[in-house]
This record gives structure tokens, sequence and C-alpha cells, in this order.
């Protein structure tokens, strides 16, 4: 069942621009451009894109707090900006530069608080309080006002408070943005139990490719407001032609190993000695290596995955050139 | 959009325990409102005294009253410096306020009437205290006179929070508001009759401030009903002005907040 259905969704905004000494004049900037998505109940969807490619705004009309210029949206089955009250209930959302705490109070009372506003039964409040606990290690400040907490623990505390009442999709907006490795693994491990469970939908937005790879089955790109890529992580890569690699050290100067079947030479490095292959699509890493072993003596060897963001800025580039050739 | 009573209690208590952890500025404003009090007191009673004793019908233990109960009363109304929701909106976890099932003006309400309790039990007793002791203080006579004083005091909260809410409500439009925050701030003290018994005023500058400003219901009011200003009958009259301006900060609010959420949602923060 769709959880969240968008449809030719739009977002225009009027900016004034200063034209002379006194005059200004009106302009519309589409900040999202006709966004199609159809997301399932129980997905993680990473929303990926650059700064100003419309994503907090496309999270902003999901949870109803920015309404669309046009198209349909239905999240949880309801419109968001009419119905906002009641899809408050069904949603919990951490925006990573924003926070939904009780800042001079300690992070427990906020918990305490929260339980009063969504008006969550006693036991599942405690439930669901003590899993979070457990998982994203709260106890240690639990009784730290919410103002000293790092931002990691801020963070923790966060999450917590976006599901404390038992959303059916959370909407995460860069939640890992400013965090150090411990924290950032934290948070990660948690969504991954989270996504393992399968019952709360994830829709995530993040610069942090890491997340991405460790969280989300489904990648939705958006560029200048439209939807660039959506399907998974491997058919990012197939589509782009990224390319798995294997890099090998060879004892004597490289030369052309005649009839080598399924890899291309992409660079030669250390006078010879480091020779890096690019594998064709369906070839593996052993094939090339049993090929080249016969040939040469190795001293090492290693496989390099498709790097994540190199394909990614190939796209962003490619989307550029999209424009600039329909706009020229 | 409505919200519990267990939610709004619970939100008080989280008020009242948000401004607890405050105590060195708690202790600092008391020290500041107390000195204020007697600098205050001197000059009043000179004034009497010029006057043969008693200025516009207020003799000296009744101006004693009147600065001392308004020294205490200054942070239990809170005369000044409240920006909690014009922060939110300046900075954007106002978000986090629209995406909670309840109306952020019951919220924000809860937690300023657990902040008004605070400040009764430190900022309040600690300077009337001071009064009583240092000063010949006027004690009423008709024990309805503090029944009545309690409701006004609680009314005059409820006046002073929706003036202070509309004016962090602007800064949906104005984003800062340390401009409009500082006429208001102007207004609340010299018109609430902090500085002087606005009785003191020429009559039509009295009735205007009275029947046309909420100002005098946010000090004044509950000032001249524990001096005895007038008998019962005017002492009702200032409570039920001060009703009126409750009805109307809060149907303003209401409307200013739908006017200002609607540019939020549409137009976009």
């Amino acid at each position: 069942m769709a959880i969240i259905e968008a449809e030719e969704l739009r977002k225009e905004f009027v900016v004034w621009r200063k034209v002379g000494r006194l005059r200004r004049q009106r302009q519309v900037v589409s900040a999202v451009d006709g966004v199609s998505l159809r997301v399932e109940q129980g997905e993680t969807l990473g929303y990926l894109g650059p700064n100003g490619a419309g994503k907090s705004t496309t999270l902003k009309m999901f949870t109803g707090v920015l309404a669309p210029s046009s198209g349909r949206l239905r999240v949880c089955g309801l419109e968001p900006v009419s119905r906002r009250v009641q899809l408050t209930r069904q949603i919990g959302v951490v925006f990573g530069q924003r926070s939904q705490l009780w800042w001079d109070l300690p992070l427990r009372d906020s918990f305490a608080l929260l339980r009063h506003v969504f008006r969550i039964p006693q036991a599942e409040h405690a439930a669901r309080l003590a899993q979070c606990r457990e998982l994203l290690g709260l106890d240690e400040f639990l009784d730290t006002p919410v103002r000293q907490l790092s931002l990691g623990q801020r963070m923790r505390g966060e999450l917590t408070a976006a599901l404390l009442h038992g959303p059916r999709v959370l909407f995460l907006d860069e939640p890992t943005i400013g965090l150090d490795v411990v924290s950032k693994q934290a948070v990660r491990a948690f969504l991954t139990q989270l996504r393992d469970q399968g019952e709360v939908t994830v829709v995530l937005t993040t610069h942090d490719l890491a997340d991405i790879e460790r969280l989300c089955r489904r990648l939705v790109i958006i560029d200048h407001g439209r939807v660039v890529h959506d399907g998974s992580l491997e058919a990012l890569h197939a589509r782009y032609g990224s390319r798995r690699r294997v890099v090998v050290d060879l004892d004597a100067p490289w030369e052309q190993v005649p009839g080598l079947s399924g890899a291309v030479v992409e660079a030669v490095e250390a006078e010879g000695h480091r020779v890096t292959f690019s594998l064709a699509e369906g070839v593996t890493a052993g094939h090339v290596i049993t090929q080249l072993a016969g040939y040469a003596a190795l001293r090492d060897i290693s496989i390099v995955e498709p790097d994540i963001e190199e394909v990614i800025a190939r796209l962003y580039a490619a989307s550029d050139d999209a424009r600039s050739v329909a706009s020229g | 959009m409505g919200l519990d009573v267990r939610a709004f209690l619970a939100l008080t208590s989280a008020g009242f325990r948000r401004w607890s952890t405050y105590r060195q500025a708690t202790a600092a404003a008391v020290f500041t409102n107390s000195v204020f009090g007697f600098l205050k007191t001197y000059v009043l009673l000179a004034v009497a005294l010029g006057a043969g004793g008693a200025a516009v019908g207020y003799d000296g233990p009744m101006l004693v009253s009147f600065v001392w109960l308004g020294q205490g009363l200054i942070g239990v109304v809170m005369l000044w410096g409240w920006t909690d929701l014009a922060d939110r909106v300046r900075t954007g976890d106002v978000v986090a306020d629209l995406l909670r099932p309840v109306n952020p003006l019951w919220t924000y309400l809860a937690a300023d009437l657990g902040r008004a309790g605070y400040a009764t039990l430190t900022r309040f007793l600690i300077p009337v205290a001071v009064g009583l002791v240092y000063f010949d203080f006027f004690l009423p006579t008709r024990p309805a006179s503090y029944a009545l004083f309690t409701v006004s005091v609680a009314l005059a909260v409820l006046v002073s929070f929706t003036f202070r809410y509309l004016v962090n409500l602007t800064a949906f439009w104005l984003l800062d508001v340390r401009g409009v925050m500082l006429l208001a701030q102007l207004m609340m003290g010299a018109l609430s009759g902090l500085y002087l018994p606005i009785r003191f005023l020429p009559d039509w500058c009295e009735n205007v401030l009275w029947y046309l400003t909420p100002f005098p219901s946010m000090l004044q009011a509950p000032l001249d009903i524990y001096v005895e200003y007038g008998g019962i009958g005017t002492q009702l009259a200032i409570v039920s002005g001060q009703l009126a301006w409750v009805v109307v900060g809060f149907t303003a609010c209401g409307w200013l907040q739908r006017r200002a959420a609607w540019k939020l949602v549409i137009q976009g923060g």
C-alpha cells in the first residue's frame, strides 16, 4: 500500500529582484518542479540532491507545513496541509538543524511532555522509550538539560522524540549532519534496525552518501526541483556505467597482456608497477585476476567498488548539461 | 487542536521547572526590583507629602503597597523581554510547533502560566516582603479585595501574555522583532502604571488608556483593586474590563496566528 503518493508536485516561490534604484521585478522560482513519487509502506527511501535542489521543500510539503503550488499529494491517505493536525499523529519528523525538544529541561522531561501532547497511552510510550533508550544509548544523558547535550546526543534525543507516538512515516532531514563518527554510527545502526523491522516508512534526505549506502535500497535523486533518478543504487551505477576496479601491484613494469578479456586498463602508475583495470559489466574480479596471474608476477591486489560520490557528481553534471542544452 | 487538561498541566509544570533553572537570574531580578522599589517609594511618598498627604486619592500606605506590589508583579505579568516564539520563528524551530497536534497558542500559554507561578513564589513574594518589613503597608479592609486581587493578577497575566504573543507573532513578517519589542516594552512600562499610577495623568489620558488600551489591565488594575481605590463596584468594573481585554487578546492572537501559519504554509518560511 502506498503511504506517500505525489503526482506532478510543484512549489513555486515569488522572489523580487532589484532592477533599478527603486524598481523591483517579480520573478517566479520553481523549487520543486513536477515531482512524482510513490512510496510503499515499510520502504526506506533516500532523497538526495545538491544544495537548493528542492529536498527540504519536498519534505516540508510531505509534512504539511508547506502547501504545494500544484499537483496531488497524499501522505498516510491524507492531504497534508488541510489535515495537518491529523497527520502529525501519523508522522515523525527530524530536521537535523531544528529542535523539537524543550531546551532548558532534561531530555527525560521532553519525552514525558510529548506523551501528553500526543496523548500516547502510558504503556505504549514506556515500551517505545525503553526500546530507544537501549538502542540509542540514551541513559547516560537522560537527565541532562537539552541545552547541555552534544549534537550527537541531541540527535539521538530528536530521533526518540519523533518515534514515541508510533508514527507510520519518519521524515529525516539530514539527520547525521555535523555528527562525529561514533554518533553517526549509532544513528545509522538504529535506522538500520528500524528499516529491518519494516513497520515504519523512512524518508531520508542527506548529503552523506554513506547514509544512503547503509540504509536505503531505493534512491531518489532530485536536481533543480526534478527527479533525475528513481531506483536502486545498483541501477544508478548501471545507468551511469560505474565499474568495479581491480588494482594490481606488479613485480615488473606492466606490459600489455595479449587477449585480456573482461577488463580494460584505466591507469598505469608507479612507473608501470601499479595498474588499474576497469571491469566490464558482469565480469568477476577473479576472472581478470586469473588471466593476469598467468602473465605477470602479482605483488598485491585490491578491488575497488564503484564510488557513489563520483557517479552522483556525474549525474548532477549531466543534469546541468541537459538544462543548459534545453535553455540554449 | 485542543489541549486536554493533563497536557496543559504538564506543560504548565514544565514552564515552572524551566524558569526555576535560572536561579541566579531570579536573584538578580529580585534584588534590582527591590532597589527600585525603595527609590520609587521615596519619590511617590514625597509626591504625596507635597500634595498634603494624599495624591489623587492615594495616601502614603496605599502608595507604598502600589509600589511594592507593582515591583513584585513586574516578573509575574512579565512586562519585559519575552521572545521565545519570535526566536523560534527566526531560527525556523517553529516548524516543530506546527508538527504537533495542538494549537501553539495553548502550549505557549500553559508554559507562560508555569513561568508566572514560579515568578509569584520568587519575584513577587520577596519584594512584597521587603516592602512589608520596611514601610507602612496598606492592608485591604474588605476580605473580597484579596480574592479580587488574585483574580485580577491572573487576568493581568493573561492580558500581558496575549499582548506579548501578538508582538512575537509579528516575527512571521518581520523576522527581527527587536524594534517592535522595544516599542512594546516602552508602552508596557509607561502606560501600565509601573512608573507611576496612571490616575496621576490628566483625565482624558487616563480614560483613553483604560478604555482603549490593554496596558492598565496588566498592572494598574490589580494594584488599584488591592489598595481599594473606589468601592466594590469599581473593583468589579476593573475586573470586567480585564476580562474584556482577555477576550480581545485571545481573539486577536487566534486571528493573527492563522494569518501567520497561512503565510508560512503558502509562501514558505
